[in-house]
């Protein structure tokens, strides 16, 4: 009796988080789509954002937003990578237990507090060094890179100790080193949850908001350099929603709904590319 | 014959520790050239142990070693690891074939050692699959995965693979344990042929297959080496009565 309570409060517990999930996605596109069916799609995926003035183009921001994700990759994927295969190839137990929950803890950080850093010296180091306001892709990518690092390298690692060990002694025995060993066997065995890593990384990057307001400058306009101020989709409705009404709302629940495709997009990507491996 | 000259490896006061564990105890034996040497024994004789040992891929276990070996009379310490390891070949109990298609498997340890050119490295691959009796069941699927071999198949692939390499001595640690007699038959008759170019060291639970196979055998027992001698000599008057009661099935 007592475990068939249980068993019904846990399943509405579960039902009502699947529930609110499926709440939040149907008020952005009902509030966001009517919009862009109003003004139409080719002024919506404009250049010109300019609300009070019925100019709702997003395009800079998806140009901003696509600058630092990519600019995150650049910094991420290698650094992810390289601790992922130290761990999981090269470093013995103890570093890996040490290491790896370090690594973790990373992910715990608020993003604030990673846009702190990189305001107070990143910004300034930038700025002195290589010229700009500082505010720039360059400071975005490299905070993003850093904040994507435990998802890239704990799926990476993940999938690298779980290659099977008697790949790796028939590759001993056929004469290979340990980094030819990697390189030519491991990587490749383990791709698929290498890239699913990077995608998920990708996802987070393109999401992350308080840090790269706080490191972007948010400029309204495309970058021409990566020392140039940039404004993503995200700090735009974090930094507008406060004040818009009426359509200029709208517009930013449609950069929400849109900004929800494309996360979902990858989301589906990384599962069949790690599903495929099964 | 010049006996000195026949040696191939030679193995003395062989210890081999996994922590504390000692797994090889004082072991000292000669292979010689161009003989199947098969080593029989219980479980945790030491047996597969003594083939990792040779060419020290006991080291990726963390394992440690004393003692001399030597191949071709240099201490295989001095040889750089990547030849030592494509000379003296090792096959596993259950087949590896790496992933990806048949070709890749044949040509993945050649192109580790050096650059290759595509028809050089076609030849190879299709001599070595020749010798090992596989050519005429894969030739036409040589771009298919490794995977949808039979078990057997992938056997005869892994000696393949090992045979590409060019090797003088192939070590195979129960070869055929998981395979029906057919295939271990096909197995056999491959070594035997292949006699005439390599020396074998061949790890078996099957001591039948010692029997049918080997020109010496070797018995091992808790990590010593009790008794090697000519094979026919082993099973029908051992020296010691332990190796008498292994084969005739008394424990073990």
């Amino acid at each position: 009796m007592k475990d068939k309570i249980a068993e019904k409060l846990l399943l509405f517990i579960a039902f009502s988080a699947i529930g609110s999930l499926l709440l939040i996605t149907f008020f952005i596109f009902q509030q966001g789509i009517p919009l862009i069916f109003k003004i139409g799609l080719s002024n919506f995926f404009s250049m010109h954002w300019s609300p009070t003035r019925g100019q709702f183009g997003i395009l800079s921001m998806i140009i901003g937003s696509l600058m630092v994700t990519v600019g995150a990759l650049i910094v991420g994927i290698p650094f992810g990578l390289a601790c992922a295969i130290y761990l999981a190839e090269f470093s013995s137990k103890m570093v890996q237990k040490t290491l790896k929950p370090i690594i973790e803890l990373l992910a715990g950080i608020p993003s604030v507090v990673y846009g702190f850093i990189g305001i107070v010296i990143l910004v300034p180091f930038i700025r002195t060094h290589f010229g700009g306001p500082g505010f720039s892709v360059l400071a975005s990518s490299i905070i993003l890179g850093i904040m994507i690092l435990p998802t890239i390298v704990s799926i990476s690692y993940d999938s690298l100790v779980a290659v099977p060990n008697t790949y790796r002694e028939g590759s001993y025995a056929l004469g290979a080193t340990k980094w030819q060993t990697v390189v030519k066997l491991l990587i490749p065995a383990a791709r698929s949850g290498i890239v699913a890593g990077i995608i998920l990384g990708m996802g987070r990057a393109i999401g992350e908001t308080m840090a790269v307001i706080m490191v972007a400058g948010n400029a309204l306009k495309i970058p021409h350099s990566i020392l140039d101020s940039v404004r993503t989709l995200t700090s735009t409705i974090a930094l507008e929603l406060g004040y818009a009404t009426g359509d200029h709302r709208a517009a930013l629940f449609a950069c929400g709904a849109f900004l929800f495709i494309i996360i979902t997009i990858l989301n589906i990507i990384a599962i069949r590319v790690t599903g495929h491996r099964e | 014959m010049n006996r000195q000259k026949m040696m191939k490896i030679s193995v003395e006061q062989l210890n081999l520790f996994y922590g504390q564990n000692q797994v090889l105890k004082n072991v000292s034996l000669e292979v010689y050239e161009k003989e199947i040497l098969g080593v029989i024994g219980p479980a945790n004789a030491g047996k597969s142990s003594l083939l990792r040992a040779l060419n020290r891929l006991y080291e990726i276990d963390y394992a440690r070693i004393s003692g001399k070996i030597r191949l071709d009379g240099e201490d295989i310490f001095d040889i750089p690891i990547n030849d030592l390891r494509r000379r003296v070949g090792l096959i596993f109990a259950t087949p590896v074939v790496l992933p990806g298609t048949i070709f890749k498997n044949m040509s993945y340890g050649l192109k580790l050692h050096r650059k290759i050119k595509k028809q050089e490295l076609n030849d190879i691959v299709a001599d070595a699959l020749k010798a090992a009796n596989l050519w005429e069941e894969v030739k036409d699927r040589l771009y298919e995965s490794a995977s949808t071999l039979s078990g057997g198949q992938q056997q005869r692939l892994c000696i393949a693979r090992t045979l590409a390499m060019n090797p003088e001595v192939i070590m195979m640690d129960e070869p055929c344990s998981g395979l029906d007699p057919i295939s271990t038959a096909k197995i056999e008759a491959t070594m035997l042929e292949l006699k005439k170019t390599y020396t074998f060291i061949l790890v078996t639970n099957n001591t039948k297959q010692a029997a049918r196979t080997a020109d010496r055998t070797a018995f091992f027992l808790a990590g010593e080496l009790i008794e090697i001698n000519k094979t026919e000599k082993i099973f029908t008057k051992p020296d010691d009565p332990r190796t008498d009661d292994y084969i005739r099935g008394r424990f073990g």
